[in-house]
């Protein structure tokens, strides 16, 4: 370990899937001393993306993650790929852990719809940390 | 009480289960279409106007009709669930809407639209099937002159009257006449515009042109702006309305009704106005009674702008089948439609043509129950369909756009032309011009000019003919304030459009608008 603090980004959206890796990483956070990422990124194509916070929701995660104690920096963006969008922060923050919620997924479904965390383990430099939310 | 026979008559020849299928198609496809922002009824009917060639009239128009009210109910969902008028007509709507959704009654809203387009629609077309019939027996004795000047007042009326700019109304009018001027002259056989080509001399289709406008210039515009972040929607449930809300939304629809309907019913169209009205007037009423929600989600002011919206809606049905004169977008594509399958609208299609007439206001009534059976369980689904991606939605669209523009003619150019036409639709929507008016001088264009030669082979090129009849020196004068009233008005006062946006409406800025 050097000694600059590890950076740990968290792929983050307002349900079950954000909520579990966000517990994570600011687990993770604490044990290590180091500082929170939060990404909450949109492909912007669509009228409606629930996995896209809103101001109310934001809010919400300001004052839980104040309340946590750990530093925290919270990231949006709008891009072509969700995954490509948390890489780039990790890049840019050089993130020593990288947490994401995983979901389900039928190889099928897989096929069809592409997969963030797919695209994220594949493109990621540093450690991938995937969690599921508690059934 | 004839025309209650001939609509008796009309129910009897769509009652079958193909014209019912049809039917459904319709409003189903009609509702998908006016629930996603950009897309509208006016593209849904023109990307299916190729479908004439193999339909029959009937099932055909029934289906068109359904896609017209299924659009404006499918656009009230999205006012009142995001927040995003769809269109100026369902601007009112949003206000007092989206803030009923915000306060947990988004199932209510929904309910007091869907019922209220209901009535609003059902009272609006029996009202055409009494009213058109009438016009169309005194329409048949109009002569070119006053037809010629009855058309100016429609291109008039929609250019100037409604949208904000006046003249970026007149550029896209002028546009759209100039697209119609192109290629053959009926009565010369001279070619204009052409430019030697003897592609363009067979004139532009008008399903081209729509196509492009309509499609093609959406499609380009929305892939300019393809990331656009998210809006956040309002999760509804089945929507239901109490016994309270009831009785507080009687009222409001029956009003909104009785202002929309005129408004649709005259050439000069457009349902800004009444609905705009209509929620000036709920909002008075209720201040009145003492109980004024507005501002805080008031159910009034969903019910009243709906209904108005809707009457509005069917009015439009009165010019279009009695002078041939559309009025909106949508009608103006169906006017097309009735010229692809060589029937000209007009006084003479009451006479000409009572089935199809008759059978297009029963269906437009079956259309409209359907709307509220189909509606009322689904629109938590209809909610959904705002998660589709852009670009498999417009994937999908430009997709039967070119087939739709191919399949008109068989002839390559006519992608060509497509292209060249959709980057004009999306100029258009780059400088603020309205597409309405571009649309009725295609359309309307070639007619008008016909019955203007008509005026002047009758009067042997006497120009002075066209002001010999009193009913066109009357139509010239309204006209003449049409276009004088706006400027007069803008010029003592400031433009009251700013007024729709303000949610704080005080006494003062409504008498002004009215």
């Amino acid at each position: 370990m050097n000694d600059r603090a590890t950076v740990i980004v968290v792929g983050w959206s307002p349900d079950e899937f954000g909520e579990a890796a966000l517990a994570r990483a600011v687990e993770e956070a604490r044990l290590r001393q180091g500082r929170v990422v939060v990404v909450n990124a949109t492909r912007g194509d669509a009228l409606v993306d629930d996995r896209y916070a809103d101001e109310d929701q934001l809010a919400r995660l300001a004052t839980e993650l104040a309340a946590s104690g750990v530093e925290v920096d919270v990231r949006r963006s709008m891009g072509a790929d969700v995954g490509d969008q948390v890489l780039a922060v990790a890049g840019d923050v050089s993130a020593d852990l990288i947490v994401i919620g995983l979901r389900r997924r039928s190889p099928v479904g897989k096929l069809l719809m592409g997969s963030v965390a797919q695209r994220i383990l594949l493109g990621a430099e540093c450690a991938v940390l995937a969690v599921k939310p508690p059934h | 009480m004839d025309s209650l026979n001939l609509l008796m008559d009309g129910f009897g020849s769509i009652l079958t289960p193909q014209n019912l299928l049809f039917a459904a198609i319709g409003v189903l496809l009609g509702t998908f279409v006016g629930v996603l922002p950009g897309i509208g009824p006016a593209m849904a009917v023109a990307l299916l106007l190729p479908v004439t060639y193999g339909l029959d009239p009937i099932p055909a128009f029934i289906m068109f009709a359904g896609i017209y009210y299924g659009g404006m109910y499918g656009g009230s969902t999205t006012a009142i669930l995001l927040n995003t008028p769809g269109e100026s007509a369902s601007v009112m709507t949003a206000l007092e809407g989206n803030l009923m959704a915000k306060a947990g009654r988004a199932s209510q809203a929904l309910a007091t639209a869907a019922i209220g387009s209901f009535i609003a629609g059902t009272i609006g077309t029996m009202l055409v099937a009494f009213f058109a019939p009438a016009l169309a027996s005194v329409a048949v004795e109009i002569g070119a002159p006053s037809y010629f000047a009855l058309m100016v007042l429609a291109m008039v009326s929609v250019t100037s009257v409604l949208g904000g700019s006046p003249l970026r109304g007149f550029i896209a009018l002028f546009l759209g006449l100039t697209i119609g001027l192109v290629g053959l002259d009926l009565n010369t056989g001279q070619t204009r515009l052409s430019f030697d080509q003897p592609l363009l001399a067979g004139r532009i289709d008008v399903v081209v042109v729509a196509v492009a406008i309509f499609a093609l210039g959406e499609a380009f515009w929305v892939a300019a702006h393809l990331r656009r972040s998210p809006v956040r929607i309002i999760p509804v449930g089945q929507p239901w309305l109490s016994g309270t809300d009831l009785k507080r939304s009687w009222g409001p629809w029956l009003r909104g009704t009785a202002f929309g309907f005129p408004f649709g019913a005259i050439p000069a169209g457009g349902a800004e106005i009444p609905t705009f009205l209509s929620y000036i007037t709920e909002k008075r009423l209720a201040g009145r009674r003492g109980q004024d929600e507005f501002g805080r989600g008031a159910i009034e002011g969903v019910a009243g702008p709906e209904a108005a919206n809707n009457a509005s809606a069917a009015g439009t049905f009165v010019p279009l089948l009695a002078l041939g004169l559309p009025v909106t977008a949508t009608s103006a594509v169906m006017l097309a439609a009735f010229q692809g399958y060589g029937i000209e609208p007009g006084p003479s299609l009451m006479t000409d043509q009572p089935e199809l007439v008759w059978a297009l206001l029963a269906s437009l009534l079956v259309g409209n129950l359907l709307l509220l059976v189909l509606n009322l369980p689904l629109a938590p689904v209809w909610a959904k369909l705002l998660r589709i991606p852009r670009p498999q939605l417009y994937a999908g669209i430009l997709f039967f756009a070119t087939l739709g523009a191919y399949a008109s003619n068989l002839e390559a150019f006519d992608l060509f032309l497509l292209l060249v036409l959709g980057l004009l639709g999306l100029l258009m929507r780059r400088f603020g011009l309205p597409v309405l008016p571009l649309i009725l001088g295609v359309i309307l264009g070639p007619l008008m000019e016909f019955r203007l030669r008509e005026a002047m082979a009758i009067s042997g090129g006497d120009v002075s003919a066209l002001w010999s009849e009193p009913l066109a020196v009357v139509i010239y004068v309204i006209v003449a304030l049409l276009v004088i009233a706006p400027i007069v008005v803008r010029s003592v006062r400031p433009a009251p459009a700013a007024v729709a946006q303000d949610l704080d409406l005080s006494v003062d800025e409504e008498e002004k608008v009215r």
